[in-house]
Protein backbone atom coordinates (compact mmCIF):
# COMPACT_ATOMS: atom_id res chain seq x y z
CA UNK A 1 0.00 0.00 0.00
CA UNK A 2 2.03 3.56 -1.15
CA UNK A 3 2.79 5.80 1.67
CA UNK A 4 0.43 8.88 1.94
CA UNK A 5 3.47 10.79 3.28
CA UNK A 6 5.91 9.66 0.55
CA UNK A 7 6.37 12.47 -2.10
CA UNK A 8 7.81 10.43 -5.53
CA UNK A 9 11.02 12.28 -6.97
CA UNK A 10 10.19 11.13 -10.54
CA UNK A 11 7.85 12.92 -12.40
CA UNK A 12 5.33 9.79 -13.98
CA UNK A 13 5.79 8.76 -17.15
CA UNK A 14 3.42 11.03 -19.45
CA UNK A 15 0.11 9.73 -21.08
CA UNK A 16 -0.05 9.66 -24.96
CA UNK A 17 -1.66 12.78 -26.18
CA UNK A 18 -3.97 13.10 -28.84
CA UNK A 19 -2.06 14.96 -31.12
CA UNK A 20 -5.49 16.25 -32.36
CA UNK A 21 -6.22 18.12 -29.50
CA UNK A 22 -4.57 21.95 -29.11
CA UNK A 23 -2.20 21.69 -26.35
CA UNK A 24 -3.29 23.73 -23.35
CA UNK A 25 -2.08 27.00 -24.30
CA UNK A 26 -3.01 27.45 -28.03
CA UNK A 27 -5.26 30.25 -27.88
CA UNK A 28 -2.15 31.94 -25.55
CA UNK A 29 0.18 31.35 -28.86
CA UNK A 30 -1.96 32.71 -31.41
CA UNK A 31 -1.52 36.64 -29.72
CA UNK A 32 2.10 35.71 -29.86
CA UNK A 33 1.92 34.89 -33.62
CA UNK A 34 1.48 38.05 -34.44
CA UNK A 35 3.92 39.96 -32.12
CA UNK A 36 6.91 37.77 -33.83
CA UNK A 37 5.80 39.15 -37.26
CA UNK A 38 5.62 42.85 -36.10
CA UNK A 39 9.02 42.36 -34.65
CA UNK A 40 10.67 40.38 -37.29
CA UNK A 41 9.35 43.51 -39.79
CA UNK A 42 10.81 45.74 -37.17
CA UNK A 43 13.66 44.36 -37.50
CA UNK A 44 14.52 44.10 -41.07
CA UNK A 45 13.42 47.74 -40.88
CA UNK A 46 15.63 48.76 -38.37
CA UNK A 47 18.59 47.12 -40.65
CA UNK A 48 18.20 49.20 -43.40
CA UNK A 49 18.07 52.41 -41.04
CA UNK A 50 21.35 51.19 -39.69
CA UNK A 51 22.51 51.15 -43.22
CA UNK A 52 21.43 54.93 -43.74
CA UNK A 53 23.06 55.72 -40.71
CA UNK A 54 26.67 54.47 -42.05
CA UNK A 55 26.82 56.91 -43.92
CA UNK A 56 25.98 59.74 -42.13
CA UNK A 57 29.37 61.14 -40.49
CA UNK A 58 28.60 61.95 -36.88
CA UNK A 59 31.75 63.28 -35.94
CA UNK A 60 30.60 66.58 -38.06
CA UNK A 61 27.72 67.22 -35.58
CA UNK A 62 28.92 66.33 -32.25
CA UNK A 63 31.79 66.74 -29.62
CA UNK A 64 34.62 64.35 -29.69
CA UNK A 65 35.14 61.27 -32.32
CA UNK A 66 33.68 57.89 -32.66
CA UNK A 67 30.15 58.93 -32.61
CA UNK A 68 29.28 56.52 -36.17
CA UNK A 69 30.63 53.39 -33.86
CA UNK A 70 28.54 54.77 -30.57
CA UNK A 71 25.17 54.85 -32.41
CA UNK A 72 25.65 51.80 -34.41
CA UNK A 73 26.83 49.69 -31.27
CA UNK A 74 23.33 51.43 -29.82
CA UNK A 75 21.15 50.41 -32.67
CA UNK A 76 22.51 46.73 -32.55
CA UNK A 77 21.84 46.26 -28.94
CA UNK A 78 17.99 47.51 -29.26
CA UNK A 79 17.78 44.92 -32.08
CA UNK A 80 19.46 41.95 -30.30
CA UNK A 81 17.70 43.26 -27.40
CA UNK A 82 14.41 42.86 -28.89
CA UNK A 83 15.30 39.26 -30.40
CA UNK A 84 16.17 38.24 -26.83
CA UNK A 85 13.22 39.97 -25.69
CA UNK A 86 10.62 38.22 -28.11
CA UNK A 87 12.14 35.59 -29.95
CA UNK A 88 14.25 33.89 -27.02
CA UNK A 89 11.16 34.66 -24.63
CA UNK A 90 13.83 36.30 -22.09
CA UNK A 91 10.56 39.04 -21.65
CA UNK A 92 8.72 36.95 -18.86
CA UNK A 93 11.88 34.32 -18.60
CA UNK A 94 11.82 32.76 -15.71
CA UNK A 95 14.72 34.40 -12.54
CA UNK A 96 16.65 31.45 -12.97
CA UNK A 97 17.75 31.94 -16.44
CA UNK A 98 17.89 36.23 -15.92
CA UNK A 99 20.24 34.60 -13.07
CA UNK A 100 22.86 33.23 -15.70
CA UNK A 101 22.69 35.98 -17.83
CA UNK A 102 23.49 38.37 -14.96
CA UNK A 103 26.90 36.18 -14.49
CA UNK A 104 27.26 36.05 -18.02
CA UNK A 105 27.20 40.06 -18.42
CA UNK A 106 29.92 39.96 -15.49
CA UNK A 107 32.46 37.86 -17.00
CA UNK A 108 32.24 39.30 -20.57
CA UNK A 109 32.51 42.47 -19.22
CA UNK A 110 35.77 40.89 -17.56
CA UNK A 111 37.05 39.56 -20.75
CA UNK A 112 36.76 43.08 -22.50
CA UNK A 113 38.35 44.22 -19.66
CA UNK A 114 41.21 42.27 -19.47
CA UNK A 115 42.24 43.27 -23.35
CA UNK A 116 41.41 46.43 -22.62
CA UNK A 117 43.96 46.41 -19.92
CA UNK A 118 47.01 46.60 -23.17
CA UNK A 119 46.64 50.14 -22.84
CA UNK A 120 48.72 49.56 -19.67
CA UNK A 121 51.27 47.54 -21.07
CA UNK A 122 54.31 49.70 -20.45
CA UNK A 123 56.28 47.76 -23.69
CA UNK A 124 53.70 48.06 -26.48
CA UNK A 125 50.88 49.81 -24.44
CA UNK A 126 50.50 52.15 -27.73
CA UNK A 127 50.99 50.89 -31.32
CA UNK A 128 54.36 52.50 -32.16
CA UNK A 129 55.32 50.82 -35.12
CA UNK A 130 53.10 49.82 -38.56
CA UNK A 131 54.02 46.27 -37.72
CA UNK A 132 51.47 46.66 -34.30
CA UNK A 133 48.92 47.54 -36.45
CA UNK A 134 46.31 46.02 -39.57
CA UNK A 135 49.37 45.53 -41.90
CA UNK A 136 52.88 44.43 -42.14
CA UNK A 137 56.44 45.30 -42.54
CA UNK A 138 57.77 43.86 -46.00
CA UNK A 139 59.71 40.71 -45.32
CA UNK A 140 62.06 40.77 -48.21
CA UNK B 1 11.55 4.96 -16.95
CA UNK B 2 10.92 8.42 -18.15
CA UNK B 3 13.93 11.06 -17.65
CA UNK B 4 11.65 13.39 -15.22
CA UNK B 5 11.48 17.04 -16.33
CA UNK B 6 11.96 16.53 -20.08
CA UNK B 7 8.51 18.37 -21.04
CA UNK B 8 7.48 19.43 -17.27
CA UNK B 9 9.01 22.00 -15.47
CA UNK B 10 11.01 21.86 -12.35
CA UNK B 11 9.41 22.85 -9.60
CA UNK B 12 12.58 24.52 -8.34
CA UNK B 13 13.56 26.16 -11.12
CA UNK B 14 10.62 26.61 -13.37
CA UNK B 15 12.20 25.41 -16.22
CA UNK B 16 12.59 22.15 -18.08
CA UNK B 17 15.90 19.97 -18.57
CA UNK B 18 16.85 21.29 -22.38
CA UNK B 19 16.03 24.62 -21.85
CA UNK B 20 18.19 25.12 -18.52
CA UNK B 21 20.81 23.27 -20.65
CA UNK B 22 20.80 25.76 -23.85
CA UNK B 23 21.13 28.82 -21.81
CA UNK B 24 23.87 27.89 -20.20
CA UNK B 25 25.15 26.78 -23.44
CA UNK B 26 24.51 30.33 -25.13
CA UNK B 27 26.26 31.71 -22.12
CA UNK B 28 29.81 29.69 -23.27
CA UNK B 29 28.46 31.06 -26.38
CA UNK B 30 28.70 34.76 -25.46
CA UNK B 31 32.32 34.26 -24.13
CA UNK B 32 33.20 32.77 -26.80
CA UNK B 33 32.44 35.46 -29.45
CA UNK B 34 32.41 38.34 -26.81
CA UNK B 35 36.35 37.44 -26.30
CA UNK B 36 36.59 37.49 -30.18
CA UNK B 37 34.74 40.87 -30.66
CA UNK B 38 36.71 42.39 -27.52
CA UNK B 39 39.97 41.47 -29.48
CA UNK B 40 38.78 43.06 -32.46
CA UNK B 41 37.59 46.52 -31.24
CA UNK B 42 40.65 46.50 -29.28
CA UNK B 43 42.22 46.47 -32.04
CA UNK B 44 40.64 48.57 -33.91
CA UNK B 45 40.58 51.54 -32.05
CA UNK B 46 44.62 50.74 -31.31
CA UNK B 47 45.38 50.72 -35.36
CA UNK B 48 47.52 53.46 -36.92
CA UNK B 49 44.92 56.10 -39.10
CA UNK B 50 44.91 54.88 -42.73
CA UNK B 51 46.13 51.31 -42.22
CA UNK B 52 42.72 50.20 -41.47
CA UNK B 53 41.02 48.21 -44.43
CA UNK B 54 37.79 50.21 -44.71
CA UNK B 55 34.35 49.34 -47.19
CA UNK B 56 36.46 46.72 -48.49
CA UNK B 57 33.07 44.46 -48.16
CA UNK B 58 29.58 44.42 -49.79
CA UNK B 59 27.18 46.11 -47.97
CA UNK B 60 23.97 44.95 -49.87
CA UNK B 61 24.82 41.27 -50.08
CA UNK B 62 25.94 41.61 -45.96
CA UNK B 63 22.46 43.51 -45.15
CA UNK B 64 20.75 40.85 -47.61
CA UNK B 65 22.01 38.13 -45.78
CA UNK B 66 21.17 39.92 -42.31
CA UNK B 67 17.46 40.15 -43.52
CA UNK B 68 17.72 36.56 -44.29
CA UNK B 69 18.98 35.50 -41.09
CA UNK B 70 16.37 37.84 -39.53
CA UNK B 71 13.86 36.09 -41.29
CA UNK B 72 14.83 32.82 -40.91
CA UNK B 73 14.45 33.92 -37.04
CA UNK B 74 11.12 34.53 -37.47
CA UNK B 75 10.14 31.57 -39.27
CA UNK B 76 11.55 29.33 -36.68
CA UNK B 77 9.49 31.13 -33.59
CA UNK B 78 6.49 30.66 -36.03
CA UNK B 79 7.32 26.42 -36.46
CA UNK B 80 7.67 26.28 -32.74
CA UNK B 81 4.49 28.31 -31.96
CA UNK B 82 2.39 26.05 -35.12
CA UNK B 83 3.64 22.78 -32.26
CA UNK B 84 2.56 24.69 -29.32
CA UNK B 85 -1.15 24.71 -31.64
CA UNK B 86 -0.64 21.10 -33.12
CA UNK B 87 -0.54 22.16 -36.25
CA UNK B 88 2.01 20.21 -38.00
CA UNK B 89 1.50 20.94 -41.56
CA UNK B 90 1.92 24.77 -40.56
CA UNK B 91 5.11 23.76 -38.50
CA UNK B 92 6.66 21.80 -41.61
CA UNK B 93 6.66 24.82 -43.93
CA UNK B 94 7.75 27.35 -41.59
CA UNK B 95 10.68 24.94 -40.12
CA UNK B 96 11.44 24.31 -43.71
CA UNK B 97 12.01 27.97 -44.73
CA UNK B 98 14.09 28.37 -41.68
CA UNK B 99 16.58 25.57 -43.08
CA UNK B 100 16.38 26.96 -46.32
CA UNK B 101 17.19 30.40 -45.17
CA UNK B 102 20.13 29.19 -43.34
CA UNK B 103 21.17 27.41 -46.26
CA UNK B 104 20.97 30.30 -48.89
CA UNK B 105 22.98 32.35 -45.76
CA UNK B 106 26.17 29.75 -46.35
CA UNK B 107 25.65 29.94 -49.93
CA UNK B 108 25.99 33.26 -50.54
CA UNK B 109 28.63 33.43 -47.81
CA UNK B 110 30.56 30.51 -49.35
CA UNK B 111 30.17 30.71 -52.98
CA UNK B 112 30.24 34.94 -53.45
CA UNK B 113 31.80 36.83 -50.33
CA UNK B 114 34.92 34.64 -49.18
CA UNK B 115 35.79 34.06 -52.81
CA UNK B 116 35.27 37.49 -53.95
CA UNK B 117 38.09 38.30 -51.39
CA UNK B 118 40.20 35.80 -52.50
CA UNK B 119 40.82 37.27 -55.90
CA UNK B 120 40.76 40.46 -54.71
CA UNK B 121 44.64 42.40 -53.62
CA UNK B 122 45.56 45.09 -51.44
CA UNK B 123 49.04 47.13 -51.60
CA UNK B 124 50.32 49.08 -48.84
CA UNK B 125 52.13 52.62 -49.93
CA UNK B 126 55.02 53.71 -48.32
CA UNK B 127 54.66 56.63 -45.98
CA UNK B 128 56.89 58.46 -48.01
CA UNK B 129 55.98 57.45 -51.42
CA UNK B 130 52.13 58.67 -50.44
CA UNK B 131 52.38 61.44 -52.69
CA UNK B 132 53.35 59.74 -56.11
CA UNK B 133 50.00 57.81 -55.80
CA UNK B 134 47.53 60.66 -55.02
CA UNK B 135 45.75 59.72 -58.18
CA UNK B 136 44.50 56.69 -56.54
CA UNK B 137 44.49 57.46 -53.02
CA UNK B 138 42.77 60.82 -52.67
CA UNK B 139 44.61 61.99 -49.65
CA UNK B 140 43.94 65.58 -50.51
CA UNK B 141 40.04 64.82 -50.58
CA UNK B 142 40.10 62.53 -47.38
CA UNK B 143 41.83 65.41 -45.38
CA UNK B 144 40.01 68.20 -46.46
CA UNK B 145 36.66 66.33 -44.87
CA UNK B 146 38.23 65.46 -41.66
CA UNK B 147 38.69 61.59 -42.85
CA UNK B 148 41.58 59.73 -42.11
CA UNK B 149 44.40 59.43 -44.49
CA UNK B 150 44.69 56.44 -47.39
CA UNK B 151 47.75 54.35 -47.76
CA UNK B 152 46.16 51.35 -49.53
CA UNK B 153 45.68 50.41 -52.98
CA UNK B 154 43.19 47.74 -54.02
CA UNK B 155 42.40 46.03 -56.98
CA UNK B 156 41.23 42.62 -58.92
CA UNK B 157 43.99 40.05 -59.05
CA UNK B 158 43.49 39.63 -62.65
CA UNK B 159 44.41 43.34 -63.51
CA UNK B 160 48.03 42.56 -62.17
CA UNK B 161 50.95 40.79 -62.29
CA UNK B 162 53.72 40.24 -59.87
CA UNK B 163 57.06 40.12 -60.97
CA UNK B 164 60.27 38.57 -59.05
CA UNK B 165 63.73 39.53 -60.72
CA UNK B 166 66.31 38.93 -58.20
CA UNK B 167 65.68 41.09 -55.26
CA UNK B 168 63.40 43.57 -57.37
CA UNK B 169 59.46 42.97 -57.32
CA UNK B 170 57.21 44.49 -59.14
CA UNK B 171 53.11 44.90 -59.17
CA UNK B 172 52.87 45.39 -62.64
CA UNK B 173 49.75 46.47 -64.66
CA UNK B 174 48.72 43.79 -67.05
CA UNK B 175 48.32 44.89 -70.64
CA UNK B 176 45.43 47.69 -71.20
CA UNK B 177 45.32 48.12 -67.29
CA UNK B 178 46.45 51.08 -65.51
CA UNK B 179 48.90 51.35 -62.83
CA UNK B 180 52.90 51.05 -62.61
CA UNK B 181 54.08 49.69 -58.25
CA UNK B 182 57.86 49.69 -58.23
CA UNK B 183 58.23 47.35 -54.92
CA UNK B 184 60.39 49.85 -53.39
CA UNK B 185 57.68 51.92 -52.48
CA UNK B 186 55.47 49.24 -51.48
CA UNK B 187 55.43 48.10 -47.50
CA UNK B 188 53.19 45.64 -47.92
CA UNK B 189 50.99 43.26 -50.63
CA UNK B 190 48.63 40.39 -50.41
CA UNK B 191 45.31 39.33 -51.62
CA UNK B 192 42.74 39.73 -49.35
CA UNK B 193 43.43 37.19 -47.09
CA UNK B 194 43.65 36.12 -43.14
CA UNK B 195 47.46 37.36 -43.90
CA UNK B 196 46.69 40.49 -45.05
CA UNK B 197 45.66 42.46 -42.29
CA UNK B 198 44.49 42.03 -38.58
CA UNK B 199 41.12 43.28 -39.84
CA UNK B 200 40.77 40.41 -42.59
CA UNK B 201 42.46 37.88 -39.85
CA UNK B 202 39.72 38.41 -37.38
CA UNK B 203 37.03 38.81 -40.27
CA UNK B 204 37.40 35.17 -41.44
CA UNK B 205 37.89 33.75 -37.99
CA UNK B 206 34.55 35.51 -36.78
CA UNK B 207 32.51 35.00 -40.24
CA UNK B 208 34.16 31.38 -39.99
CA UNK B 209 33.05 30.57 -36.75
CA UNK B 210 29.40 32.17 -37.27
CA UNK B 211 29.30 30.05 -40.20
CA UNK B 212 29.88 26.76 -38.73
CA UNK B 213 27.34 27.59 -36.04
CA UNK B 214 24.89 28.29 -38.83
CA UNK B 215 25.42 25.21 -40.55
CA UNK B 216 25.22 23.55 -37.12
CA UNK B 217 21.73 24.54 -37.14
CA UNK B 218 20.94 24.45 -40.12
CA UNK B 219 21.94 20.04 -39.50
CA UNK B 220 19.76 19.70 -36.20
CA UNK B 221 16.53 21.75 -37.36
CA UNK B 222 16.97 19.03 -40.90
CA UNK B 223 17.36 16.27 -38.41
CA UNK B 224 13.95 17.90 -36.54
CA UNK B 225 12.03 18.26 -39.98
CA UNK B 226 12.87 14.86 -41.32
CA UNK B 227 12.45 12.77 -38.35
CA UNK B 228 10.19 14.94 -35.87
CA UNK B 229 6.92 13.35 -36.77
CA UNK B 230 7.66 10.20 -34.50
CA UNK B 231 7.87 12.30 -31.38
CA UNK B 232 5.46 14.45 -32.17
CA UNK B 233 2.61 11.81 -32.41
CA UNK B 234 4.00 10.13 -29.51
CA UNK B 235 4.17 13.59 -27.13
CA UNK B 236 3.88 16.76 -28.95
CA UNK B 237 5.05 18.59 -26.36
CA UNK B 238 8.15 17.21 -26.25
CA UNK B 239 9.06 18.10 -29.70
CA UNK B 240 7.82 21.31 -29.04
CA UNK B 241 10.12 22.01 -26.21
CA UNK B 242 13.13 20.38 -28.93
CA UNK B 243 12.01 23.08 -31.49
CA UNK B 244 12.45 25.93 -29.08
CA UNK B 245 15.64 25.16 -27.30
CA UNK B 246 17.42 24.57 -31.05
CA UNK B 247 15.22 27.66 -31.76
CA UNK B 248 16.94 29.57 -28.85
CA UNK B 249 20.24 28.54 -30.10
CA UNK B 250 19.33 29.78 -34.14
CA UNK B 251 17.67 33.17 -32.15
CA UNK B 252 21.65 33.72 -30.70
CA UNK B 253 23.13 33.23 -33.87
CA UNK B 254 21.13 35.41 -35.48
CA UNK B 255 22.15 38.03 -32.44
CA UNK B 256 25.64 37.18 -33.26
CA UNK B 257 25.28 38.00 -36.56
CA UNK B 258 23.36 41.40 -35.86
CA UNK B 259 26.69 42.45 -34.41
CA UNK B 260 28.83 40.87 -36.44
CA UNK B 261 27.27 43.03 -39.85
CA UNK B 262 27.39 47.03 -38.52
CA UNK B 263 31.16 45.96 -37.22
CA UNK B 264 32.77 44.50 -39.89
CA UNK B 265 30.50 45.72 -43.12
CA UNK B 266 29.97 49.34 -41.91
CA UNK B 267 32.56 50.95 -38.82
Amino acid sequence: MADPAYTPTVAPAPHIHDVNAPGHDAEHMAKHVKGYLVVGLLLILLTGFTVFLSYVNFDKYLPGHGWNIIVGMIEATFKAGLVAAIFMHLKGERATIWRFLFFTAIFVSGLFFLTYLHYWDPIGGHAHSVSDTGTYTNQH
Amino acid sequence: MQIPYEVSARPDTGLYNAKLGIWLFLASEVMLFGGLFSAYIFQRLGAEPGYWPHGLLNVPVGMGNTIVLIASSVTVVLAWAALKMRRWNQYWWFMGITIFCGLLFLVVKLSYEWPQKFVHFGVFIKKDAVAKYEDYLGNKHQAANGLEPRYEISGHLEAVEFERDGKHETVKAREGEEGLHPWEDIEWASAFLPRHSTYFGTYFLITGLHGLHVLAGVIVFAYMWLFGKELYLRNPEHMANRVEVAGLFWHFVDLVWIFVFPIFYLL
